[in-house]
C-alpha cells in the first residue's frame, strides 16, 4: 500500500524554469473615491435618525393640527417659542430670563451636588469594598436608602437647610451617590487577587496601593456608577426645581404650565433631553479616556 | 559556625481551615536551596506545590515550621523574593515600561537616581528582549511576551530568590521552549537562585540543578530529591540523546507515574 504513494511522488515533474516574479503595483484609490466612501459611511449613520425624526414630527403634526387637539403641533411650537429659541440670553429680572440662564442655573446645582456625591461616593464605596466590617454595617443601610425616591428627600432637606438652593443640591447629592457607592464597592471587591499579590510583593503601602492599583483597577466600575449618577441627578433636578421655584429649567416648565404656555414646555423638554444626553456623553468620554486598557486583559 | 543553606524551608506544615474542617496540604517540608541553585518543584496538580511557593513568597502564612532566607525568618511578602506568576499578573493599564517601573521605583527609590532607574528598567527589558515593546500595553502583546515582561519585572527587583510559579504553563510548546532558553541564559549570566514550580518533566530536567518531587496530597511531602548532574550551559538539542538527561527524565517519570500516580480521576 505504500508503493503507490512513492510512485506518484516520483511522477511529479518539477518545472524547469523558475517562476517569474511579477511586481504587483499597490492599488491606489484616488482621493475622490476615498472621500465618497467616507461620505457614505457618515451618511449611513446620520440619515436614519433624520428620517425617523421627520416621520415622528409628521405624525405629530397630523395628529395635533385638528381643531380641539389638546397639544400644539410642532409648527405651532416653533412659532410660539421662536423668541425663546433665537434669544436665550435675555434677562428682564426676576425669573423672566432666557432659557440659557435657566439651564445654567440648573447645571450649576447639578455640578455642585454631583461633584460632592462623586467624591463622597467613591470614598464610601472604597471603604465598603475594602473593609468587610464596613460592608456588613453599611450595605443594608445603603440598600434601603437608595430606594427612597429623590423628591422624598426634598421636604426633609428644606426642613434642615431652610433654603431652596442647598436643598436642591442635597437632593442631587443624595440621588447620585448610591449608584456611585455601589459600583465603586463592587469594583474594589473585584480587584483580582493577582494585583493584590503584586502589590504585596512590592510592599506598596496603603496610599500607593490606593492610587496605583485600586483606582485604576476599579475605574471601569467607578465610571459606570458615575454615569448612572449623572443621569439620575439630571432627572432629579428638574423635579426638585419645580417645587423649590426660582431660576432653573424645572421651574421654567412649571411656570409655563401655570401660564398655559404648552409650547414652551415642549421646547424646555427638548432642551432637557439634549443637555442630559450631552452630560451622559461627557462622562462616557472621560471614562473611555481614563479606563483605556484597564478592562482589556 | 554551622553552615546553613541560602534559602531554608524548615519543617513546614500548611493546612487550610474552612469552617470546622481542616485540610492538611503540606506536611513536614524541609528543603535547603544553595545560592545560585536552580531548583524545580514537580508534582501532580493539586499536590500543593503552588502553596509551597506562596509560603516562600510570604503570600500565605505557614501553619508550623519556618522559612529562612540567609538565616532570617520571612513571614511577609517582599521584593527579595520576587514572584513570576503563572498568569503574568501585569497591570493592564500600564505600559510594559511602566509595569517594570512600578517595581524599580519602589525597590530602588532611595538607592538609584532617576536616570539610573531608567537605565535599570531598560537593562532588564533588554535582558528579556522586550525593550522594543516598552510602550505597548499588556493587551497588545502575546502571552509569551507578557511572561517575559513579568520576568523582567521580577529580575528588576534584584531578588535574592526568584520564584517562578509555572511560568510557562499557559504558553504553547514553541513559545515555551523559547522562553526556557531565555531563562537558562539569564540564569547563566546572573547566577540567580531560582525556585520553580512546574508539572513538565522535560522542563524540570532541562533547567534545574535539583528536582524536588512531591507526593500526592492531602498532606503532601517531599518524595524524592534528584540531582541533575548536567553541565551548563545546556543545549536543548544536544541533551535529547544524552544518557544522563534520559536517566534523570526516566527517574522523574517513574516517580510521578509509577510510584505516585495521580489517584483521583484526572
Amino acid at each position: 500500500m505504500n508503493m503507490p504513494v512513492l510512485k506518484s511522488e516520483t511522477a511529479v515533474s518539477f518545472p524547469t524554469t523558475p517562476a517569474k516574479v511579477l511586481a504587483i503595483a499597490p492599488k491606489k484609490t484616488p482621493f475622490a473615491a476615498r472621500a465618497l466612501v467616507q461620505a457614505k459611511a457618515v451618511a449611513g449613520t446620520i440619515v436614519p435618525p433624520i428620517v425617523v425624526l421627520a416621520v415622528i414630527l409628521g405624525v405629530w403634526e397630523l395628529l395635533c393640527r385638528k381643531a380641539g387637539a389638546t397639544l400644539p403641533p410642532p409648527s405651532r411650537v416653533l412659532k410660539d417659542t421662536w423668541e425663546l429659541i433665537v434669544d436665550p440670553f435675555f434677562d428682564r429680572g426676576g425669573i423672566d430670563k432666557g432659557l440659557f440662564w435657566h439651564m445654567s442655573a440648573s447645571l450649576q446645582r447639578v455640578a455642585f451636588g454631583y461633584a460632592l456625591s462623586a467624591v463622597a461616593g467613591v470614598a464610601l464605596g472604597t471603604l465598603v469594598g475594602q473593609s468587610l466590617w464596613a460592608m456588613r454595617g453599611l450595605d443594608p443601610i445603603f440598600q434601603v436608602l437608595r430606594t427612597v425616591p429623590p423628591l422624598a428627600w426634598l421636604p426633609l432637606s428644606l426642613a434642615a437647610f431652610r433654603n431652596g438652593q442647598p436643598s436642591a443640591i442635597f437632593v442631587i447629592f443624595i440621588t447620585a451617590i448610591w449608584p456611585i457607592i455601589i459600583n465603586t464597592a463592587v469594583g474594589i471587591r473585584n480587584i483580582p487577587q493577582d494585583y493584590r499579590n503584586v502589590a504585596q510583593v512590592l510592599r506598596l503601602n496603603q496610599f500607593e496601593f490606593f492610587y496605583k492599583i485600586m483606582v485604576p483597577a476599579a475605574a471601569p466600575y467607578i465610571f459606570t456608577g458615575l454615569r448612572i449618577g449623572i443621569g439620575l441627578s439630571w432627572l432629579a433636578i428638574v423635579a426638585a426645581e419645580m417645587l423649590i421655584g426660582g431660576v432653573g429649567i424645572g421651574f421654567f416648565i412649571w411656570d409655563a404650565w401655570n401660564s398655559s404656555h404648552i409650547s414652551e414646555i415642549i421646547l424646555a423638554l427638548i432642551y432637557v433631553g439634549l443637555v442630559g444626553f450631552i452630560l451622559d456623553r461627557m462622562v462616557a468620554g472621560v471614562a473611555s479616556v481614563v479606563t483605556r486598557g484597564t478592562s482589556a486583559n | 559556625m554551622p553552615t546553613y543553606p541560602y534559602l531554608k524551608i524548615d519543617h513546614v506544615d500548611k493546612s487550610f481551615t474552612r469552617g470546622s474542617t481542616e485540610t492538611e496540604v503540606l506536611k513536614d517540608i524541609t528543603l535547603g536551596i544553595e545560592k545560585g541553585q536552580y531548583v524545580s518543584i514537580i508534582g501532580h496538580s493539586g499536590c500543593g506545590k503552588s502553596t509551597l511557593l506562596n509560603l516562600v513568597a510570604g503570600l500565605l502564612p505557614v501553619s508550623a515550621g519556618c522559612v529562612l532566607l540567609e538565616n532570617q525568618e520571612v513571614n511577609d511578602p517582599g521584593p527579595d523574593r520576587a514572584v513570576v506568576f503563572q498568569n503574568h499578573s501585569l497591570l493592564p493599564w500600564l505600559t510594559v515600561y511602566a509595569n517594570v517601573k512600578i517595581a524599580v521605583d519602589k525597590v530602588f527609590a532611595s538607592t538609584k537616581s532617576k536616570q539610573e532607574r531608567h537605565d535599570w528598567i531598560m537593562h532588564n527589558l533588554d535582558l528579556v528582549q522586550m525593550a522594543h515593546a516598552k510602550d505597548k500595553r499588556p493587551a497588545e502583546i502575546s502571552g509569551g511576551m507578557k511572561q517575559r515582561v513579568g520576568l523582567a519585572r521580577a529580575l528588576a527587583m534584584e531578588p535574592k530568590v526568584l520564584l517562578l510559579d509555572e511560568p510557562f504553563g499557559a504558553l504553547d510548546a514553541l513559545t515555551r521552549a523559547h522562553l526556557q532558553d531565555s531563562v537558562m541564559a539569564i540564569h547563566t549570566k546572573l547566577g540567580n537562585t531560582v525556585m520553580m514550580i512546574t508539572h513538565d518533566v522535560d522542563e524540570a530536567v532541562l533547567l534545574s540543578d535539583r528536582i524536588v518531587m512531591m507526593t500526592n496530597g492531602p498532606a503532601a511531602r517531599i518524595g524524592e530529591i534528584l540531582d541533575v548532574p548536567l553541565q551548563r550551559p545546556r543545549k536543548r538539542l544536544a541533551l535529547a540523546g544524552e544518557p544522563t538527561y534520559l536517566k534523570c527524565r526516566q527517574r522523574v517519570l517513574e516517580f510521578l507515574y509509577e510510584r505516585h500516580h495521580f489517584v483521583e480521576a484526572a
